[in-house]
């Protein structure tokens, strides 16, 4: 799989790095604008597969290796955990202790955007594994796999 | 709020319309194109009934299933579809679709529909009410599920993440054996 043409190839590496910032802006502006970890991680997540379609496996595991994804998923479930742990010191699971701050700010409502983070880094590393994993499946014509096995 | 019944009806038609192709359909390509189209309809209607987040998201999902679904469906050497119905099958789902009406004409016949954007729930109320002074987040639906039902995205957290590595365990290449070489060990 060596990727496509070379006008997909130019327009993808313009492209993706804005892909990329757009999510990030829809993930850390999740509490003031529409948007969220869960969106801003598909974003992301979609940036790193259009490199995958465009220039093949090894381009983009150059950029998110497969070992820094995996790290990231688990990071990411872990570190939502975590926070909701922290809410335990003021009484509660989930307690938002955090200082809430000024309304409308970046840095406002308190547990909100660490959580949105944490989905986000989640949510992106486990979209591009699954996507990594079925074009690494179907390298393989199906058939010839399914004869592989049967004989 | 201006009346937005018209853009909604068109919308909901297309989506049926949409859905009944997909289903109907014997090219599996075609099945997958139909059934992103309704997704994309969906989230139009998202925007139209002021939810923006729920717009964001459904775009993108849909986004990324078609992009995974055709993938998958080109790669297949056969892509027609055989269906045979089962006449278990349709009789079961025409028994739930009647249950359907029925239980909807039971809770909502006497007193009709609520309005919109009026929630059943009293719950609801009061996290419309509270949400901006309790959380201070400008986004109302951010501010309910990661303050107020955090535990709940908690949950959905760990579905995805066991999916994924379900998923991961499946799909992986390194760490198979084969039946034979179980054997010989």
């Amino acid at each position: 799989m060596n990727g496509m043409t070379i006008i997909v190839k130019t327009i993808t590496d313009f492209v993706a790095a804005f892909i990329v910032v757009f999510g990030a802006y829809i993930v850390l502006y999740g509490h003031l604008t529409p948007g969220g970890g869960f969106a801003g991680g598909v974003i992301i997540a979609c940036a790193f597969i259009l490199l995958m379609l465009a220039h093949g496996r090894d381009v983009a595991f150059a950029r998110l290796p497969e070992k820094a994804a995996h790290i990231m998923d688990s990071s990411g479930a872990l570190a939502f955990l975590l926070i909701g742990w922290v809410g335990v010191t003021g009484g509660f699971f989930f307690l938002n202790v955090f200082g809430r701050g000024d309304m409308f700010r970046l840095l406002s409502s308190g547990m909100i955007l660490p959580l949105n983070i944490a989905i986000a880094f989640k949510v992106g590393s486990s979209l591009f594994l699954v996507f990594a994993a079925l074009a690494m499946f179907r390298r393989r014509s199906f058939r010839a796999m399914i004869e592989e096995e049967l004989s | 709020m201006e009346n937005i019944a018209p853009q909604l009806y068109t919308l909901l038609v297309f989506m049926v319309i949409g859905s009944i192709v997909a289903v109907e359909t014997k090219n599996l390509l075609s099945a997958v194109i139909s059934v992103s189209a309704v997704g994309f309809a969906l989230s139009v209607a998202f925007l139209f009934m002021g939810a923006p987040d729920i717009a964001i998201t459904q775009l993108v999902v849909e986004v990324l299933v078609l992009i995974i679904l055709i993938r998958g469906t080109i790669l297949l050497d056969n892509t027609a579809v055989e269906t045979h119905r089962d006449t278990l099958a349709v009789v079961a789902s025409l028994i739930f679709f009647g249950l359907l009406l029925g239980f909807g004409a039971m809770i909502f016949g006497s007193k009709g529909f609520p309005e919109f954007g009026e929630p059943l729930m009293r719950v609801s109320r009061v996290y419309v009410q509270t949400g901006l002074p309790a959380t201070h987040a400008a986004n109302i639906v951010t501010s309910v599920i990661l303050d107020f039902r955090a535990y709940d995205t908690l949950g959905e957290v760990t579905v995805l993440f066991t999916s994924v590595i379900g998923a991961l365990a499946l799909l992986r290449k390194d760490g198979k054996v084969r039946e034979e070489e179980v054997a010989s060990v």
